[in-house]
């Protein structure tokens, strides 16, 4: 039976974790609403990887991986044409611009990265197609996956702990009320920064990953460190249902009179107890 | 005859299943089970659906007492006992600052299922260990305005006590927003 399936059933870390025991071969496809990816395995080893909607060819991942400048990305995209991947590797090698061990490196953290990129995914279609082979014409590396998967367990184990700090992303942040708080004095990272901008009582966290361009992974992580840090506070956003639109499902079809009566009565019971 | 219903909620043994039964007119019908993790055995049965008491006020109005399970495996039942709730009380062990944390996701799930009216009661306070409120309030992420009330389970008036400031936050909700 074709190895196929939903995210939100079998994890991508248990996904490597199936194809680096069994030493398989192929494929692996993933697909979500917003991206698909390819990871490529030979033997249980990752030999290829990309994000279908990111610039995968040689020069960009060099680019990316600060080994080249803006302006050898320019020249070497001009000159590759058809060129294959080895043929260009081979090209920037003879120049002098990099050895073949920083190309090897700088594709093994790409691939590493696309596969990081994918623990975050909660949801999403996947398949394993063995009869994919790799095509002959991209540099051989192969990487390990071993470390990948502890790596991925551990943010699993940390996002499941995030989701219990922060359960709904419907809510809103608001600044701590602690006198004296000077934000200033705070080291916060860039990230955080882009999120605290956005910091209004009216924006809920779901909003804020939005314009911050976080996912929900990154967005529980930074809110969790403000929280813990005591800058900020979890709110009802503005225009959420509020404690009296809960009131009022608990009085179902009772006036507003009625339900102070009501309450009161109570209060009347329970100290007569 | 209208039912009106609050929840007694918070993590394992914090003292919600003494809590309802202290004040509660009828045998708690309670879904006991013996503990079966090492773990958690610090006592011999744990709620695993819910616990259920009633304070009868008279024939046209009853009040209801709802215990949540308090392991972590049971927490499917939370927002089903959630459903139409005056106000909820989340109920923290003072003695055992290693379920703070617990207790925090809780009051958070809680506070997301509804937006009612909630107070948080510091149990076991006649327990030698127990923590000061004012160091549990920063523990536990309280704003100032958050009701933070000292309790023992046992005790009757401390319990009607947490019983009546729910009660009066609720009131007071209604008091601020009277259409």
């Amino acid at each position: 039976m074709a190895l196929q399936g939903n995210l939100q059933d079998f994890s991508i870390t248990q996904l490597l974790n199936l194809i680096n025991l069994a030493k398989k071969s192929g494929a692996l496809l993933v697909r979500n609403n917003a991206a698909s990816a390819r990871v490529q395995f030979r033997n249980g080893e990752m030999v290829y990887a990309q994000m279908d909607e990111e610039a995968h060819n040689l020069p960009h991942i060099l680019f990316k991986a600060n080994k080249i400048t803006d302006n050898q990305l320019r020249s070497l995209q001009n000159r590759s044409g058809s060129m294959g991947e080895k043929e260009l590797g081979l090209l920037i090698v003879n120049a002098g611009n990099l050895s073949q061990q920083d190309i090897v490196e700088s594709l093994r953290s790409h691939f590493s990265n696309v596969v990081r990129g994918l623990f975050a995914w909660e949801d999403g279609q996947f398949k394993f197609d063995d009869t994919q082979e790799h095509s002959g014409d991209h540099i051989p590396v192969s990487i390990s996956v071993d470390n990948l998967v502890i790596e991925g367990s551990r943010l699993v184990h940390e996002v499941e702990q995030l989701k219990l700090e922060i359960p709904d992303l419907n809510m809103a942040l608001a600044f701590a009320e602690r006198p004296g708080i000077d934000l200033k004095k705070f080291s916060l990272s860039v990230d955080e920064w882009r999120v605290v901008s956005y910091i209004n009582p009216k924006n809920t966290i779901n909003q804020i990953a939005k314009a911050s361009k976080n996912n929900n992974n990154q967005i529980r992580r930074i809110v969790f460190s403000l929280l813990e840090a005591g800058i900020v506070r979890m709110v009802r956003p503005a225009g959420a249902p509020t404690q009296l639109d809960g009131l009022e499902s608990a009085f179902p079809g009772v006036e507003r009179s009625e339900q102070k009566t009501l309450v009161t009565r109570l209060i009347d019971r329970i100290r007569s107890i | 005859m209208l039912t009106v219903k609050m929840v007694v909620t918070g993590p394992f043994n914090a003292g919600k299943t003494q809590f309802i039964r202290t004040v509660s007119e009828i045998d708690v019908v309670s879904t006991e089970q013996a503990i079966s993790s090492e773990a958690e055995r610090v006592k011999q049965n744990t709620t695993v659906a819910m616990d259920f008491g009633r304070i009868t006020v008279d024939e046209s109005l009853v009040l209801s007492l709802f215990g949540t399970p308090g392991q972590k495996r049971f927490d499917f039942m939370w927002e089903i006992l959630s459903e139409g709730m005056l106000g909820f009380i989340v109920m923290v062990d003072s003695t055992r600052p290693e379920t703070f944390r617990e207790a925090r996701n809780i009051l958070e799930a809680f506070r997301a299922f509804s937006p009612t009216p909630y107070v948080i009661a510091a149990s076991k306070q006649d327990l030698e260990g127990a923590w000061d409120l004012e160091d549990m309030r920063i523990a536990l992420r309280l704003d100032a305005d958050v009701k933070l009330l000292a309790c023992v389970s046992k005790d009757k008036e401390s319990v009607k006590n947490a019983l009546l400031e729910l009660l009066e936050s609720i009131l007071l909700e209604l008091d601020t927003n009277p259409n």
